[in-house]
């Protein structure tokens, strides 16, 4: 296998790529656009030939995100993906994975919404994926690719963090970013996880068969005694804070001189990188703070520039106003932030970004 | 050098496809790319387009508002995109079904009539290699040898022996394009 050969594919067929070679043990699916090309390539590159890799159609994201859950629950390492109505349908699976603490892999490549909505790119499940998305008080790990190779590359580190973590991990693309094609370097085929090294790793919890030197292991999210309970969530929040700690990742583009800096993420920071180079070329000193993890937030480092002196942020989403909240939250007030979104699948152009920043913040 | 173009027409005619033999050339001659397509509910004799841009630096934006090429194959087409040529830049079309011209004139256009030559030769899958070979007439962007090799990459490995007929019909796409302003 050449190991550095440069390929040209999309982003969807990356992911399938990436959850072979990093040895993924199982993916449960259920065929969506704008992310259809996941299962697709899975089918076609048949990994149960190889690496033993189970693929499986499931009859709906329902079942899809409850064989994560079984999966899971055996410390494997398993992952589904869909895009926005069917991470919906999924909702109750990923509040009791957060609860039961199962190490999986979600990945959403967002449509515009609400409702079916439309199959063209959006970034309107911010506020779905990183504030719970369904009921109890949990987080997601959340990672937002901007280019093919990240899609990648974080289906890696989506797996570490979840395992890390003991916590359900999200990868947060678009349709864009899943229908787009770009150069990638595949890594190597690293071997799935041995049933030995599943039980060095994972024994303290994981439901691997019971042996007489341990008590048996229980897997759920259920607890009658509310007591308890409270003693539960305050465990999954000091896991909260601990990653909010340690796992924030950001990307920051010419910020060290920036008078105005835009904050997006995924699809939406590629335009607006391009954004910069228009804005510098007009001697405009802009920069570009891009979240990588939009759950831990990169809160510290907009608290930074705004403290800085940053004389105004744009948050640029495929929304009507969802990650400008958190954004604000850092910037408590120390300067203007303002939104421009574009609604129900449209992208907006790296010049209609820069208009709004001018209307919005430089003119004004 | 960085080059924006948009390639435009009917589902089935092969614009993707086109696309992607223009993006995998520009990677094996160790270029940037990115190809972004209008996807959705497209069907053959609906609309298709694809955005690709080839680049010496990392690419910002795949997403762009007006192009330093645009490659017309329909009416539809031409309506929608004539108007996002950049001035200066370079508009393409094939003259089959086209009954609006374009009008604009701070932009080069050319025509070719690939539908009617491939119709001709019998060869209606060479259409999109046909197109492909007179935009790299005006835009030589990317090596012969490294188109050759794109394409290579792009066709699944039971289509190889339709490479010469490929390398042909882009030829022979140079040699048919003809400037009209």
């Amino acid at each position: 296998m050449a190991e550095k050969e440069v390929k040209l594919m999309k982003g969807n067929e990356v992911i399938a790529h990436a959850a072979i070679r990093y040895g993924c043990d199982g993916y449960f699916g259920y065929p969506i656009t704008p992310q259809s090309e996941v299962m697709e390539t899975l089918m076609e590159e048949k990994p149960w030939e190889t690496t033993g890799m189970v693929v499986l159609q499931a009859e709906s994201e329902v079942s899809s995100i409850n064989m994560v859950y079984g999966g899971a629950a055996t410390g494997k390492r398993v992952m589904t993906s869909s895009s926005s109505p069917g991470v919906s349908l999924m909702s109750e699976g990923l509040s009791y994975l957060a609860g039961a603490e199962l190490p999986c892999v979600i990945v959403n490549c967002q449509r515009g919404g609400p409702g079916l909505g439309t199959i063209q790119p959006s970034q309107s499940d911010y506020f779905q994926a990183c504030k719970g998305g369904a009921h109890g008080d949990f987080h997601l790990i959340v990672l937002a690719p901007n280019s093919v190779q990240e899609m990648h590359d974080f289906v890696a580190d989506a797996f570490d963090l979840a395992f890390k973590y003991r916590n359900p991990a999200m990868i947060l693309a678009d349709g864009c970013i899943g229908q787009m094609m770009e150069k990638v370097v595949l890594a190597p085929q690293r071997p799935r996880k041995t049933k030995e090294e599943i039980a060095a790793e994972c024994k303290s919890w994981a439901l691997i068969g019971k042996t007489d030197d341990r008590e048996r292991n229980v897997i759920t999210s259920l607890e009658l005694k509310s007591e308890v309970m409270e003693v539960n969530n305050q465990r999954l929040q000091a896991k909260y804070r601990t990653m909010e700690e340690n796992e924030v990742r950001y990307e920051a583009i010419m910020c060290d001189d920036a008078d105005y800096v835009i904050v997006a993420f995924g699809s939406s920071s590629r335009i607006c990188a391009a954004t910069v180079e228009m804005a510098r070329a007009e001697g405009i000193k802009l920069g570009l703070l891009r979240p990588i993890t939009l759950y831990p937030f990169p809160k510290k480092p907009i608290e930074e520039l705004a403290a800085r002196g940053v004389k105004g942020f744009l948050c640029a989403e495929l929304n009507a106003g969802q990650m400008v909240e958190d954004v604000r939250l850092a910037v408590n007030g120390k300067a203007p932030v303002e939104h421009y979104g574009r609604l129900g699948g449209m992208l907006f152009s790296p010049d209609e970004v820069f208009k709004a920043l001018k209307e919005k913040l430089i003119n004004r | 050098m960085k080059e924006t173009i948009i390639i435009a027409g009917f589902g089935g005619q092969g614009v993707l496809t086109m696309g992607k033999i223009l993006a995998y050339s520009g990677i094996m001659q160790d270029m940037e790319v990115t190809w972004m397509p209008s996807y959705g509910p497209e069907m053959r004799g609906g609309t298709a387009n694809v955005t690709v841009i080839l680049s010496d630096s990392p690419i910002s934006s795949p997403i762009a508002h007006e192009f330093d090429c645009v490659v017309v194959l329909n009416q539809q087409s031409m309506d929608k995109f004539e108007s996002q040529v950049k001035p200066g830049g370079v508009l393409i079309y094939d003259t089959n079904g086209i009954t609006h011209h374009p009008t604009r004139t701070d932009i080069s256009i050319y025509q070719i009539d690939a539908t009617a030559e491939c119709a001709r030769l019998g060869q209606a899958k060479l259409f999109n290699t046909m197109i492909l070979g007179a935009y790299l007439k005006v835009r030589p962007v990317v090596a012969m040898e490294n188109v050759m090799a794109g394409l290579k990459k792009t066709l699944p490995e039971r289509a190889w022996k339709m490479l010469p007929q490929n390398e042909e019909a882009i030829k022979h796409g140079g040699e048919i394009i003809r400037q009209v302003r």
